[in-house]
């Protein structure tokens, strides 16, 4: 735990390569459903590959698992995966209280955590800072926790949330890089149109 | 808090019954919602049925991404909240904004009318202004026979298209909250 406000050195080093944990947790994907946060896991999923069932989200910070969980209630048979950085989930803590409560088999909430605001300059987050997601998580009542630090650690998670029987979250430490940009659309009634269409339910 | 506002579920109906018919009507199938007193009964109603998913939740803008996912997935949804929960919101209505996604907020007002505390008048008196600022179309219900009617428009309206609604439940159609019991 980092108990001053400089950056956590190790983790800054030996964290996931962040477009490379993005690949590998889409891999095998199937009919999975993707919610990304504001911000780099957006950019991140649409480097991997622009599919119509991605929702991406440019604002609204802190509603990626809030967005994932109403997904998940409407369509129970379907997977979905949110991911989100910590800046991100940060700014919606009680989301994971929420989503905690109803525990939808077919939801999991993965966080690439770089403990890093990167759109802004790269300040520290709170959880460079000591704080914990999965800790975080793990006591709201999501049972099932993960902190992943190596590509085995994510070709689990990835398994396990395709078959999952409940709620499932994932700290992914993420290196506090920024591989370029890869920017999808904007619109976000084309997002929304498309990702409707594209599961049947526009 | 709850208790001397929730009637059995055997009651007569009253406003309050009317209203969660009209969202029965509506095809409501997620009620996202902050308890208020004045909304027990609606958030009794709402868990009570299987149809229906109630989601507590830890402040009400939670509420705004709880019914964009639902919409993305093809339900409809709903968010019950006290006047102070629509300060909560405001950048959380971009969403819907940006992305076109239908809600309705039913929300009780505070700090109107016969208050005890002033700390609720603040943004009770701002409630309407602030959900216009984010250009949504505010309805208010100041008597009991026209609280269903008016969700059902309002439904209505953002469900066909149109922009998300907020009816405003009045203060004094809910009754001032009892202080000292």
């Amino acid at each position: 735990m980092s108990t001053s406000a400089g950056s956590n050195d190790s983790r800054l080093a030996n964290g996931l390569e962040r477009r490379t944990a993005m690949r590998l947790i889409l891999e095998q994907r199937g009919d999975l459903l993707l919610v990304t946060g504001l911000g780099s896991t957006t950019y991140d999923a649409a480097a991997v590959t622009d599919d119509d069932r991605n929702f991406y989200l440019w604002g609204a910070m802190g509603a990626a698992a809030m967005i994932g969980l109403g997904l998940a209630i409407a369509r129970p048979d379907r997977r979905v995966l949110v991911v989100t950085g910590d800046g991100e989930m940060l700014m919606g803590l009680g989301a994971l209280a929420t989503v905690a409560v109803q525990c939808p088999p077919n939801l999991a909430i993965a966080v690439f955590d770089n403990g890093h605001y990167g759109e802004t300059g790269m300040q520290p987050s709170h959880t460079d800072l000591g704080v914990s997601l999965a800790g975080v998580a793990h006591s709201c009542g999501i049972a099932r926790t993960y902190d992943i630090a190596d590509e085995a650690g994510l070709a689990a998670f990835r398994g396990d949330l395709h078959q999952a029987s409940e709620t499932l979250f994932a700290r992914v430490a993420i290196r506090a890089d920024e591989p370029p940009r890869v920017l999808p659309s904007r619109d976000g009634v084309y997002l929304k149109t498309r990702f409707r269409r594209a599961i049947g339910a526009e | 808090m709850v208790g001397s506002a929730t009637a059995p579920l055997s009651a007569p109906p009253d406003w309050r019954d009317q209203v969660f018919a009209a969202l029965k009507a509506a095809a409501i199938r997620q009620v996202g919602y902050v308890p208020d007193a004045g909304q027990a009964r609606l958030i009794e109603l709402c868990r009570a049925d299987p149809a229906i998913c109630a989601v507590p939740l830890t402040s009400e803008e939670e509420g705004i991404g709880l019914a964009a996912g639902a919409w993305l997935g093809g339900q409809r949804a709903a968010l019950l909240m006290q006047s102070s929960g629509v300060g909560n919101c405001i950048n959380m209505l971009s969403l819907l904004k940006s992305g076109r996604f239908p809600l309705t907020m039913l929300v009780t007002m505070r700090g109107e009318w016969a208050e005890f505390n002033p700390w609720q008048v603040p943004m009770g008196t701002k409630t309407r202004a602030a959900l216009e600022l984010m250009d949504v179309l505010v309805y208010r219900v100041e008597r009991a026979e026209e609280a269903a009617e008016t969700v059902a428009a309002a439904l209505d309206m953002t469900f066909n298209g149109g922009p998300p609604t907020a009816v405003l439940l009045s203060q004094r159609l809910i009754g001032a909250k009892v202080w000292v019991k």
